[in-house]
């Protein structure tokens, strides 16, 4: 069940200077309401996975690693790969994340992210096929969340992202009931890049990548994703408010320059 | 695992007298029913069938929290449990609450939060419950419309109530309302919830492919449903409280009568 979170132990008169600056077009740590925390990428940290990057959003860290294994196809697409993405908001992350089963927070990060993938068709599932209805490559992507800083989403799409295109998967063929290497290796075949860009209205201003401390003070969210060619491809709102439809609008047009921006350095920094 | 024999998939989702395959035009709304107060144990209740929709919402509260630790010294809390009954789709449904029910519950909840006055009832939780009976594509937003309805039906004090609807996309056309089959064949899903008065949006989500002015367009498309069956919310209630004013004025007559 679905409870109302409880409020964060944030002194009033922090939340008021956060309120009060964002009110002013300032915001705590001096950026303007448009811009982004200082972005750095770093991939294949992991030698160990298929694919890995660690995103830094100003303090807020995310480390997404893929794993690719082989497995059974789903029933109704028998002629698609799968591709399964979890998130883990791990302890040492946050004061407020706990080991356990995933939390609602942890699920609906996982559900943006893979929406993201999944709808802008960013992975050719078809590629991942060896054996129509029998065998076929299953993808994990893996999101580490590590250090909480505020506006996960972001960070987990980017590292998401970075990861993916740094995989390299040896090249397999299935041979009578086994699955061989036939050596070398080959890039995860990718069609699009989807950029997540979160947006967060505090008192009745519209900024984009909230930080935690104005994460803890904001009326509601939208997270925008855009795709390689400027259009949408998942939204999600969040938050205890609401936004007006006009703010929804501004949102979604500013979203696709942010994203395009952002997709410019994952694609640098993935292909080194 | 063994799988029965899927539905067929529609060869065309419109035809070529620009009608959907269950006869709507393209900005139609399906069928709607809206009930409340059937159930006998809840403090409030709801039921709606949009298309093949049937979905049953209970209200229970505010009452005590428990466990005690989750209540909050200056609000009431709301729990929502959005759930599908294993027999209400195609294929039956694990009962135990899947990583798409967590996440309806969540966004849910957050669309029905702005509207109740929780800041009454401190320390206490208003408990909702979903079922979904049988469901048809657009349930998280026929719930969302039942769920404010039976908090109505509880008497909880309320802002105004929330409706919800979905747009889609389907072969290139932007479509109000989008029914199972045409979610799943079709390009696009955004489910929005508005509080009409306050102009505010509550709930919106989006999966598939638009362009900037194709969102622009079912956005507004959707907006504009929603101010319809909130109309629709508000006749349900008024009916309800006329019938207890009838029998309320039938029991005086034969008061006097006696």
């Amino acid at each position: 069940m679905s409870a109302t979170p409880q409020l964060p132990p944030v002194a009033k008169l922090e939340q008021k200077t956060v309120i009060d600056l964002v009110a002013k077009g300032k915001r705590i740590d001096e950026r303007g309401p448009e811009s982004y925390r200082p972005i750095q990428i770093q991939v294949g940290l992991i030698e160990k996975a298929n694919g890995s990057a660690q995103v830094h959003l100003g303090k807020s860290k995310v480390l997404a690693g893929i794993k690719v294994q082989i497995g059974t196809p789903f029933p109704d697409t028998p002629d698609e790969g799968v591709l399964t993405v979890n998130a883990e908001l791990v302890p040492l992350a946050s004061p407020s994340f706990e080991a356990g089963p995933p939390s609602e927070a942890a699920i609906e990060l996982s559900r943006v992210v893979d929406r993201g993938i999944r709808e802008s068709k960013a992975l050719d599932m078809k590629s991942l096929v060896l054996q129509k209805g029998k065998t076929v490559q299953v993808v994990y992507v893996d999101i580490y969340v590590l250090d909480h800083d505020g506006n996960l989403i972001d960070a987990a799409s980017m590292a998401a992202l970075a990861a993916l295109v740094n995989s390299k998967v040896s090249k397999m063929e299935v041979k009578g009931d086994e699955v061989i290497n036939k050596g070398g290796h080959h890039q995860l075949p990718l069609n699009n890049y989807p950029v997540a860009v979160t947006f967060a209205k505090v008192d009745r201003t519209i900024i984009v990548d909230p930080s935690l401390e104005e994460e803890q003070v904001m009326n509601a969210r939208l997270t925008v994703t855009i795709d390689k060619n400027g259009d949408i491809c998942a939204m999600q709102k969040g938050g205890l408010y609401g936004f007006t439809p006009d703010e929804v609008r501004k949102a979604v047009h500013m979203a696709v320059g942010k994203a395009a921006e952002n997709r410019a350095r994952i694609m640098a920094a993935a292909k080194g | 695992m063994n799988k029965l024999p899927e539905p067929k998939q529609p060869e065309k989702l419109i035809d070529d007298k620009g009608l959907r395959i269950d006869g709507r035009r393209l900005d139609e709304l399906r069928p709607i029913k809206l009930e409340v107060g059937l159930l006998d144990k809840a403090d409030g209740s709801a039921y709606i069938e949009q298309g093949k929709n049937k979905i049953l919402v209970a209200v229970y509260g505010p009452r005590e929290a428990h466990p005690k630790h989750i209540a909050m010294p200056e609000r009431a809390v709301i729990r929502c449990r959005y759930h599908m009954a294993p027999f209400s789709v195609d294929e039956r449904k694990n009962p135990a609450p899947s990583r798409r029910e967590m996440e309806l519950s969540k966004v849910i909840r957050e669309s029905l939060e702005p509207v109740v006055l929780t800041d009454l009832y401190p320390r206490t939780t208003i408990d909702l419950f979903i079922e979904v009976l049988q469901s048809d594509g657009g349930s998280r937003c026929a719930g969302i419309t039942a769920a404010s309805l039976a908090l109505a039906d509880a008497g909880i004090p309320m802002k105004e109530m929330v409706a919800a609807c979905a747009v889609g996309k389907i072969e290139g056309k932007l479509a109000l309302d989008l029914s199972d089959a045409e979610d799943k064949y079709g390009e696009a899903d955004i489910p929005v919830a508005l509080v009409p008065n306050a102009g505010l949006v509550t709930l919106l989500q989006m999966d598939g492919h638009l362009t900037l002015s194709e969102f622009e367009q079912g956005f507004t498309m959707a907006l504009e449903a929603c101010k319809t069956l909130n109309a629709m919310q508000r006749e349900v209630l008024k009916k309800k409280y006329a019938t207890i004013k009838e029998a309320a004025e039938e029991r005086e007559e034969a008061e006097v009568v006696a």
